[in-house]
């Protein structure tokens, strides 16, 4: 426990050096329910599920994060973990589903600036042209050895889920990218 | 890099997959009926085709599903990718 917070906190300090930011707790809800249980998953939610693939939407504080064709990430600011649960059990009582409370197994590196795209380019195989990757899109990936969520937030703004025991590795090769001159 | 078409998220790099062998064997209904060279022949022999190959892939690092594909062995050209239970609409082996 006190090892992963001094990594925190290394993170953080190296977050002032870079445009990388390691992001504060948030909660995380993993959502896994049939086509027929969507609008009342997005109405208990107040967000609309994107049902397009590799899509994300947000509203106010909170986002839904397509991850397959029944699976959902749900990202809601963190004192509001147990009302967005409730509310979606409530809504969602009828539809067999899976809610999956995941807050804390992973955190989330945001990664911002005009070379953001090239910065990710190193360990993300994905196509990041606009035209392949557009400002709103979302998916599960690879960054190097580490799974990721990647979310294009902007048009040079992305935001990483990573899973907790992979963020210091994932923070390093970004950082190594940003060390070696790949950002201004 | 080889990119595959993923029913859901579209062409892929084939990192974020993972092969899931030849598609469409159907498990027995009686395994405990079968002779061990009938359970055997079940559970190891395979066309191993050299050419169009229907198989299984799943987009492992991407939407995590399963889904059926026509590859060529010889080119690694991928024919057709389709999700679970649609046919191939070149009428590959199904
Ligand atoms: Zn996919």
């Amino acid at each position: 426990m006190g090892e992963s917070v001094e990594r925190e906190g290394a993170l953080d300090l190296l977050a002032t050096a870079t445009r990388l930011a390691a992001s504060g707790p948030e909660a995380r809800l993993v959502l896994r329910v049939r086509p027929a249980g969507v609008a009342a998953a997005s109405s208990a939610f107040g967000v609309d599920l994107p049902t397009m693939p590799c899509r994300a939407e947000r509203a106010g504080a909170c986002a839904a994060l397509w991850l397959g064709p029944d699976e959902w990430l749900l990202l809601a600011p963190a004192a509001d973990e147990g009302c967005v649960a409730a509310a979606l059990e409530d809504g969602l009582a009828g539809h067999p589903h899976s809610l999956v409370t995941a807050s804390h197994r992973q955190t989330a590196v945001v990664v911002d600036g005009a070379r953001a795209a090239a910065l990710l380019a190193i360990g993300c195989p994905l196509d990041l042209d606009l035209a392949a990757f557009p400002v709103g899109m979302c998916t599960r990936t690879l960054f190097a050895k580490a799974p990721i969520v990647l979310w294009r937030q902007g048009v040079a703004r992305f935001r990483i889920e990573v899973w907790r025991s992979f963020a210091p590795y994932l923070w390093q090769v970004l950082d190594g990218g940003l060390r070696e001159g790949l950002a201004e | 890099m080889l990119l595959i078409p993923c029913p859901w998220c579209g062409l892929r790099p084939e990192i974020e997959f993972s092969y899931g062998g030849e598609a469409n064997i159907a498990r027995p209904a009686d395994p405990a009926a079968l002779t061990d060279e009938e359970w055997g022949a079940f559970l190891y022999l395979r066309t191993n085709p050299k050419g169009r190959h229907a198989e299984r892939w799943r987009h492992a690092n991407g939407c995590g599903r399963f889904f059926n594909a026509v590859r060529d062995t010889v080119s690694d050209f991928f024919e057709t990718t389709t999700k679970p239970g649609e046919l191939p609409p070149s009428g590959g082996k199904s």
